[in-house]
């Protein structure tokens, strides 16, 4: 008798406001998947928190800590020196070598392990995606912003270098941060498409350290582009790392900016981004049931 | 009246090879392409025999403040359902509207960072649940008193116990600001005290006219904490009503009584040692029985196979009360003289006698388990195998006796008393009283 006393108690209590349209409405997706940004700025903070917990996780009980975003570079830049600036004599554009290299180093590093890390992102964050909904584009785009921290960082020694070899700074510094941007937006186009595939093709996987080393040499890093011969400078224009790589140094080093090489990059980072972007969409509603 | 969430013949398909091999090499691709060129043109009618429906029409509406209770056996449906409420997994058809923002709590620790601390957790989870940094720290103390790790909030999470790591997770997510909460068979984690408080929490989100679907296993949890349930049984609706007749209707399904279950071969709980076959309630007759007198002996008959010779397989009962309290539990090697013989392969039939006069009355369930020691296996195990009432008719020579109050205790046993007189041995004080 006490029990449905109760229930009837409950039955009276006045419901909560419903909203008139559902929250949510959950129907099978048609074939054509909108971007839908909304939801991605909706879900902004989280993007926030998983950035920041990449980086809070990866330097945890590391004896150097942040450092280790700065030694990648430097190290890397050093032995760069030794062998192709000082050994093989390659030529760095009348740039001493060291910085020649770093500035070309920098993006690329970024770039290399922005792609490596949100490009196994997805197979990494695995227990989340079975078990709670979010827009999982935010993953590999945690693992980018993770490592752009990283490049600010070692943002400190590319000044202290300049500094060092007494580079004046000119008018092209102001297109410094179109560069960046341009850097971070194809790094997140690659490394989100590589993620997506990830979940179906493990061999991304393996296949991705791979082709990012050869990569490396098919960018301009360890050489500058003048060094190809004239016929075959529009083959390297074809990698859209290259023309911005160059695009750094021009501005970083006050030369003529290639634009035509640029707008390349520009180009084709926007085709990946967006190409990336959509079917990533379409791939994403499979993820949770095969991955 | 306006339902807070709408389901609308919701249907889920699976290719069936998926679950073995989910993800292809590249080569495999190319090696399938190659083989069969026309299969990428007709890959919906091509496969049709190798996909199931783990969800076939399900239809459901819920008003807000209901707590609903899903049950069903392994594999009839009940995560997917969840899983497609919770859009990690998209239905194939069917169209689910829902009025109100969705928490789920499919797993303990969502999430969580085994590296970092307790209040990075707490973030990090509410986060990857849904809500935003100020609700976070709006709900923080709460988290934290719900939780009872003060102390260790600024400790990394791997260094918790289970159980610290489980009130932590659970808190996070039961102070969720959503309308909608959606468990899975979480609690059964964690200890007695915590899955207690949680069940407290989960009655309270009920009353605050908060929703609330409820995955599990328990029978007792269920029928204690929901006002409906629904049974899934191969992806669709079975039953959908009150707690007492839905659970009923689950736990006869096999037989028509929920005190006799007997397994087919293919989905018999147990492995290439032991395996499962039947467990029934039997009363003093040796008839299956699912009410039986307070004051009547009970036998419970396990029948598995031994596949292996020479193993050592005991037979495991734990009789748990609809409180969700585990009464006592008992093995078969209590007969000594059968678990030091020798064991070949082949039926075993095992009867476990309860006296008269000893369990209190209501439902009791029985888990029916198979395990191995040294090392400890556990072959197969099924709660709720079967369940049975016990009855007091009050009839006076009960352990109650005439008394018609509530008789406290989950268990009611006939103890023997000593009792004895010493004729008008009292103080003289009292004999003025008198």
């Amino acid at each position: 008798m006490e029990q449905i006393d109760k229930l009837q108690e409950k039955k009276i209590e006045p419901a909560i406001n419903l909203p008139r349209k559902p929250l949510v409405t959950i129907q099978p997706s048609k074939s054509w998947i909108a971007l839908d940004l909304k939801t991605l700025w909706a879900y902004r903070e989280l993007l926030y928190f998983l950035t920041w917990r990449d980086i809070k996780v990866r330097y945890k009980q590391t004896l150097l800590g942040a450092a280790w975003a700065i030694i990648q570079p430097l190290f890397t830049m050093i032995i760069f020196t030794i062998f192709f600036g000082r050994l093989a004599g390659i030529p760095s554009d009348d740039v001493p070598y060291p910085l020649f290299a770093y500035a070309g180093l920098l993006p690329w590093v970024f770039f290399s392990n922005a792609v490596n890390n949100s490009g196994n992102s997805l197979i990494l964050s695995s227990n989340l995606i079975t078990k709670v909904y979010f827009p999982r584009m935010i993953i590999p785009s945690a693992a980018t912003a993770a490592g752009f921290v990283d490049f600010l960082i070692s943002l400190i020694i590319l000044a202290i270098l300049m500094i060092w070899y007494g580079v004046t700074l000119t008018i092209n510094i102001l297109f410094f941060p179109v560069l960046v941007l341009l850097t971070v937006l194809l790094a997140l186009g690659v490394g989100m498409w590589m993620s997506a595939l990830n979940v179906k093709y493990r061999d991304i996987r393996y296949a991705l350290p791979f082709v990012i080393q050869l990569w490396m040499f098919a960018t301009p890093i360890i050489y500058p582009s003048s060094l190809l011969p004239e016929k075959w400078r529009w083959l390297i224009a074809l990698n859209p790392v290259a023309g911005i790589i160059e695009g750094y140094r021009s501005s970083l080093f006050g030369k003529a900016f290639d634009w035509k090489a640029i707008a390349i990059s520009t180009i084709i980072t926007f085709v990946v981004l967006i190409y990336s972007a959509y079917s990533f969409r379409r791939m994403e509603r499979s993820f949770a049931d095969i991955i | 009246m306006q339902p807070i969430i709408k389901v609308e013949n919701i249907g889920k398909q699976y290719t069936l090879g998926d679950n073995r091999q989910p993800y292809l090499t590249v080569r495999e691709s190319l090696m399938n392409a190659a083989r069969k060129p026309l299969a990428l043109l007709r890959k919906s009618n091509g496969d049709a025999q190798k996909q199931i429906w783990a969800l076939k029409d399900v239809s459901f509406e819920m008003q807000a403040g209901e707590v609903l209770g899903l049950i069903g056996r392994n594999g009839a449906g009940k995560s997917t359902l969840l899983k497609v409420l919770s859009r990690i997994t998209e239905p194939t058809k069917g169209k689910i509207e829902l009025y109100g923002r969705v928490a789920s709590l499919l797993e303990v620790g969502t999430g969580f960072h085994p590296e970092l601390t307790g209040r990075e957790n707490i973030f990090l989870s509410g986060a990857v649940l849904g809500m935003t940094r100020e609700e976070i720290k709006k709900q923080f103390d709460e988290i934290v008193a719900f939780s009872e790790i003060e102390k260790f909030l600024d400790t990394p999470v791997k260094h918790y116990s289970s159980g610290m790591y489980t009130r932590l997770a659970f808190a996070v997510a039961a102070n969720m600001q959503s309308e909608i909460l959606l468990v899975d068979e979480v609690l059964a984690v964690g200890d007695a005290e915590f899955q207690k408080k949680c069940l407290g929490k989960m009655s309270d989100i009920g009353s605050q006219g908060r929703t609330v679907i409820f995955v599990s296993h328990s029978m007792p949890m269920i029928l204690r904490l929901c006002q409906r349930v629904i049974l899934l049984s191969q992806g669709e609706v079975a039953a959908d009503g009150t707690p007492q007749e839905v659970t009923r209707k689950y736990l006869s399904s096999n037989l028509g009584s929920p005190a006799q279950r007997v397994w087919d071969e293919d989905n018999a709980p147990g492995d290439e040692t032991a395996r499962l076959h039947s467990i029934r309630v039997l009363n003093e007759e040796s008839e299956v029985a699912d009410s039986i007198d307070i004051r009547k002996p009970i036998t419970v008959e396990v029948e598995y196979f031994n596949l292996k010779k020479d193993s050592r397989v005991t037979a495991i009962l734990h009789f748990v009360n609809e409180a969700g309290i585990t009464l006592f539990s008992s093995n078969d090697f209590t007969n000594k003289n059968w678990w030091n013989a020798k064991r070949e392969a082949g039926k075993v039939t095992a009867r476990c006698r309860i006296p008269g006069n000893f369990l209190a009355e209501g439902q009791v369930f029985i888990l029916v388990a198979l395990g191995t020691y040294n090392p400890n296996i556990v072959h197969g195990r099924e709660y709720d195998a079967v369940s049975f009432q016990v009855v007091d008719k009050s009839e006076g020579d009960g352990v109650r006796g005439e008394c018609t109050l509530e008789w406290s205790g989950v268990v009611r046993p006939m103890l023997q008393w000593d009792v004895e007189t010493e004729k008008e041995n009292f103080p003289e004080s009292f004999e003025s009283r008198l």
